[in-house]
């Protein structure tokens, strides 16, 4: 291929845990940019994925490359050193309840910088700004609401400028109003800095609305992948009834 | 029959398993103890945690052991009319063996159950995930400054403990028993050796090397949500408190 690499590239990567096979041969390559959404029910390795692209996980065989890099062949250190470059909104925001929101956001920042106590608070608010978050920096993360919490972790994701950003259900959990914000806000991000988005959820109203491409993972490999579109008219009746959201069809047989 | 042996078996291994883990783990605490950045502020606050934080306990631990030993030993020694012994007996006992080890075991419970808590908690909250997500090691954002807190502090708390121990058992040699106090006082250290005072402050840090190691380690290994946290609590104390007993006797034989 005479394009650039692909952003990231999982290539037949096997998972399992305590003999409970979770990822099976999967391999997937997200291009520079791109925004994909890897859809799925509870259970299918969703998360799973998601933590072997930044790492947390390394597959029992198979590889993973980002940006060209093996991941499997790095020390911690060096490992360390190349998470800068990700950003990973988790769940349920995943915030440090020890610290404030101010202290939260600046903690990669302290860490990873040599910006003066000045410069952080000016990247903090900026970063606050961006998910249209304002007044919260004195407060802790159990005195916000849910979607308020998800805010501040994307916006801790984004303080140290990634390249590649993650999304680990970024609106379970949440009412549709909020989620819809939520998923606005992902857009938003995606469009200002330029980045590559991975995004898993199984909410199938945001992932066509901030998909470039819709990948679904079922039984451990990517059964079909498209963009929102090709993805609605697929023939595979796995996605046709994880779509509509039926009981009863192929998904649940056999179960 | 098999199954007798399945399981006596599995006990083995889990138990080999988890020696493993721990040592695997404080080679890691020390490997990534030198490497920066280094966290002053978070080794600071781990040691008010740790040591300023635990006075209180420490404070009517070591009293009230000083006191009730040289009770004890008084109603005994009189039999045998050896009564000016009692303070020597009390100071030999804090300062070897009663302070390092019942200060241990209670900070144990105090501080080695909040680590696991903590840590289980941000186990099961992706909290620790979100520290690796954001390139930080938690080893060495969390074990690193906890560790190191209990092996300074853990000294310095016991030797607290001795002059409080020393000090309740003069209380009670001298006030309830009416001992002479310059007898007492001459006694308590005459047959002192610095020895005495050395091996337990090098116990000490021993313990607290194992209680904050053992409480990171349950709760960096903690599965299984709130019920979880609670298991790698009380698991933290009950096996930092036994490997503390146990370290307890061969390091006694080996320092002497």
């Amino acid at each position: 291929m005479a394009q650039e690499d692909p952003a990231i590239s999982l290539q037949h990567v096997h998972k399992s845990f305590n003999g409970r096979v979770v990822l099976h041969d999967m391999s997937i390559d997200i291009a520079q940019g791109e925004s994909v959404v890897i859809v799925g029910g509870s259970g299918t390795g969703k998360s799973v994925t998601l933590k072997h692209i930044i790492g947390l996980l390394q597959p029992d065989s198979g590889h993973v490359f980002v940006e060209g890099q093996d991941l499997c062949c790095m020390k911690s250190v060096e490992m360390n050193r190349f998470r800068r470059r990700f950003g990973m909104a988790f769940q349920e925001g995943a915030l440090f309840d020890s610290m404030s929101v101010f202290e939260n956001i600046a903690f990669p920042l302290r860490r990873h910088t040599e910006m003066t106590e000045d410069q952080i608070k000016l990247r903090v608010r900026q970063c606050l700004d961006q998910v249209h978050l304002e007044g919260v920096e004195g407060k802790r993360p159990s005195e916000l609401s849910g979607g308020m919490r998800r805010r501040v972790g994307f916006a801790r994701a984004i303080s140290l400028q990634p390249a590649i950003l993650l999304f680990d259900e970024p609106t379970t959990g949440l009412d549709p109003v909020i989620s819809d914000v939520v998923a606005d806000l992902i857009l938003e991000m995606d469009s200002k800095l330029n980045v590559t988005t991975v995004t898993i959820t199984h909410d199938m109203k945001v992932a066509f609305k901030i998909a470039d491409r819709v990948a679904m993972l079922y039984k451990g490999q990517i059964i079909e992948s498209g963009t929102p579109f090709e993805f609605q008219q697929s023939s595979n009746p796995i996605v046709q009834q994880f779509i509509e959201g039926r009981a009863e069809g192929p998904l649940t047989e056999g179960d | 029959m098999s199954s007798l042996f399945d399981r006596l078996g599995r006990v083995f291994i889990r138990f080999f398993e988890q020696t493993g883990l721990w040592f695997g783990m404080l080679w890691k605490t020390i490997r990534w103890t030198f490497r920066p950045p280094f966290e002053g502020r978070e080794w600071l606050r781990q040691m008010v945690r740790v040591g300023f934080d635990s006075i209180p306990v420490v404070f009517l631990t070591a009293m009230f052991t000083g006191m009730v030993l040289a009770l004890q030993t008084f109603i005994g020694f009189q039999r045998v009319h050896a009564e000016n012994f009692v303070g020597s007996v009390v100071a030999l006992a804090m300062l070897r063996e009663l302070s390092p080890v019942l200060v241990g075991l209670m900070v144990t419970g105090r501080v080695g159950s909040s680590i696991a808590a903590e840590i289980g908690t941000m186990r099961v909250t992706e909290q620790l995930d979100a520290l690796q997500a954001l390139a930080t090691e938690p080893v060495q954002y969390l074990f690193v400054p906890r560790v190191i807190a209990g092996i300074l502090m853990l000294p310095l708390l016991v030797l607290l403990g001795d002059a409080l121990g020393i000090y309740g058992g003069y209380l009670v040699g001298v006030k309830l028993m009416q001992a002479n106090p310059v007898i007492y006082e001459q006694n308590t250290f005459q047959f002192l050796h610095l020895n005495d005072l050395w091996s337990g402050l090098i116990k000490a840090s021993f313990f607290g090397l194992i209680l904050t190691l053992t409480g990171c380690v349950r709760g960096y290994y903690t599965t299984g949500g709130a019920e979880g946290v609670g298991r790698a609590t009380t698991n933290a104390v009950v096996s930092a408190s036994l490997i503390i007993l146990l370290t307890d006797f061969f390091l006694t034989k080996v320092l002497f």
